[in-house]
């Protein structure tokens, strides 16, 4: 069983939309959507929901008034200058460290665990998907994300499921990390902008930080033929295969508009050939038979 | 007053909106480009730094001659950032979120503290613009307490400008805190519309005013406006997909350069931004 994430550093640059295309060329797949900040997959997917759970993420400290005697020893010991002077709690700067709950001594702070979000395990017309909502203002995006992950993956080798696709989060931090750890390979969409550029290097150098395989595609190529050419260099430089060039084609939103995914919407054009000979290319690609297992191509086609 | 740039989805403009806004103000304005994980203001207005200095957090240190490995340290850290292995205290530098509360309950003293690089924090100018930014360090999974360290660094006489990272969790609540006023961009997608859904609430939540700039204007549905409608989310600027405007942006240069005839909209943008937290802050004074 083999995980491919698909990330790009940049927000924006078209994961989702490649993600959804990609999973009406599987089949046998398992649909992961990382992105438990903003998660857009479902409005390509229209999940039914199958399993509902709550996600029970860090705790937060609260001050019982009845109980504080004002001594102030937590506001001097809070390093995240989460109490007021009028001793109360602002719970988003509360990071949970529990040192205010430790230290009372009048035993006065409650530090109840939080629900940060949900989860859920969802039927699409392309088979299981798993997918989040990180509550407002939640921390834990990486606890969520690697849960989700987990369970994406039983699903996978309970039903023999060989593959599974994971729309990632933008960036390179807590989120992005918890998203690639463990992949088989990744997918980094880039656009020939200085921006993509900028950040695609820095999620390959993630992608190396952490040992993880990454393969290349640039969506909207022909806005800066330049700037796709440089992309071209970085990755050849970097030995990272470009498996294709998509050029800037409205039908992506207007498939969006429409809730399907680009190979579900309308007569077949250059785009649709381009995003088939990615999937092709990221089926029969080195990166993805890593581990020497069965042909994946075979298995998921 | 300070003005964070904000979006639910990444991708939307923000660095644009924020660049160009920062570019028509001038002297007047500090832009502090606080999506550490991917800063992107820098590659468009292209600030001379003058200052460049890495910023830490601290995390454990423990001296093993005076451990008795009773392991309250361990059991003390909600975030699982300290181990006791045997005759071994394993420190797990990255999960650790700079409390200090094992320090504390440390029985033996046997706990000092050294530091973990978070990044870097670059401190310059663009041309009259003054500029801050943070750079996540590749690896580094918090995000948070570097973007606070952008923020300390804002000269308190100048509008600041915040341009802040995608998405709804804490990185981008570390942005928009204490702000005065959230610039939401977004695109009028189902994509787009979702995820500004999400960025009101959490606008809401903090209980800053916001206002709306619809980039790509015409691509898409109407559905964002309707909602802005509905929501009384003012929409205070919209820009056309226009070639040309992609064109400039992939090569780095701003709107308000390469076509000259936006500048007048930003410096009107920025107008009904003052005039709205000017009428904010007067019925915050009534009540």
């Amino acid at each position: 069983m083999r995980e491919l994430v698909i990330i790009s550093g940049k927000g924006g640059t078209g994961k989702t939309s490649l993600t959804a295309a990609l999973a009406s060329l599987a089949v046998n797949t398992v649909l992961c959507d990382a992105d438990v900040d903003a998660a857009d997959l479902h409005l390509l997917m229209q999940p039914e929901m199958r399993q509902h759970h709550d996600f029970m993420g860090g705790k937060s400290a609260r001050i019982n008034p009845d109980l504080c005697t004002g001594c102030d020893t937590c506001r001097t010991l809070c390093r995240f200058d989460a109490i007021s002077e009028r001793l109360v709690v602002d719970p988003i700067r509360c990071e949970g460290c529990g040192v205010c709950v430790h230290f009372c001594p009048a035993g006065a702070i409650e530090f109840p665990v939080q629900r940060c979000g949900e989860w859920y395990v969802s039927d699409t017309r392309f088979g299981t998907m798993v997918h989040a909502r990180l509550g407002i203002a939640e921390e834990n995006s990486g606890k969520l994300v690697s849960l989700i992950r987990k369970e994406a993956r039983q699903l996978a080798e309970e039903h023999g499921h060989d593959l599974i696709l994971t729309d990632g989060p933008p960036g390179i931090g807590c989120p992005v990390i918890a998203a690639i750890g463990g992949a088989t390979a990744l997918l980094i969409i880039t656009e020939p902008t200085v921006s993509g550029v900028h950040d695609m290097e820095r999620v390959l150098d993630l992608a190396a930080h952490f040992n993880v395989p990454g393969m290349v595609c640039i969506n909207k190529f022909d806005l800066n033929p330049a700037m796709t050419e440089t992309i071209e260099n970085i990755a050849q430089k970097r030995n990272v295969a470009v498996l294709g060039k998509i050029p800037f084609d409205p039908v992506f939103t207007h498939a969006m508009v429409a809730g399907k995914t680009l190979l579900e919407y309308g007569e077949e054009t250059p785009t649709h050939a381009v995003v088939r000979e990615i999937w092709n290319k990221i089926i029969t690609s080195p990166s993805m038979h890593s581990y020497g297992i069965v042909d994946l191509k075979a298995t998921i086609q | 007053m300070i003005i964070s740039i904000a979006s639910g989805k990444g991708g939307t403009g923000k660095t644009t909106v924020a660049t160009n806004l920062a570019q028509v103000l001038g002297n007047r304005v500090q832009l502090l480009d606080c999506d550490v994980e991917e800063p992107n203001a820098h590659l468009f207005l292209q600030p001379t730094f003058t200052q460049s200095e890495p910023v830490t957090t601290p995390i454990p240190l423990i001296d093993e001659t005076k451990c008795t490995f009773c392991r309250k340290c361990a059991d003390f850290c909600e975030f699982n950032a300290l181990a006791v292995v045997g005759k071994q205290v394993l420190v797990f530098a990255e999960l650790c979120h700079s409390c200090g509360g094992c320090m504390l309950v440390c029985p033996e003293g046997a706990i000092t503290e050294t530091s973990r690089e978070l990044g870097t924090l670059n401190v310059g100018n663009a041309g009259e613009v003054a500029f801050v930014n943070g750079r996540l360090r590749v690896g580094e999974a918090m995000s948070p307490p570097l973007i606070k360290r952008v923020r300390a660094a804002a000269d308190p006489d100048r509008i600041t400008l915040i341009d802040a990272p995608p998405g709804t969790s804490c990185p981008v609540i570390a942005a928009m805190y204490e702000t005065d006023f959230v610039l939401l961009v977004t695109e009028p997608t189902p994509f787009g519309l979702h995820d500004l859904k999400l960025a009101v609430e959490a606008v809401k939540l903090l209980g800053i005013p916001a206002g709306l700039v619809v980039n790509r204007a015409d691509i898409g549905d109407n559905a964002v406006f309707q909602y802005a409608e509905e929501e009384e989310l003012p929409l205070l600027l919209t820009i056309p997909f226009d070639r040309q405007i992609a064109e400039a942006y992939s090569r780095g240069r701003m709107m308000v350069d390469a076509l000259p005839e936006w500048r007048h909209q930003f410096i009107e943008l920025f107008a009904k931004i003052e005039q709205i937290v000017k009428v904010n802050k007067e019925a915050a004074c009534v009540n």
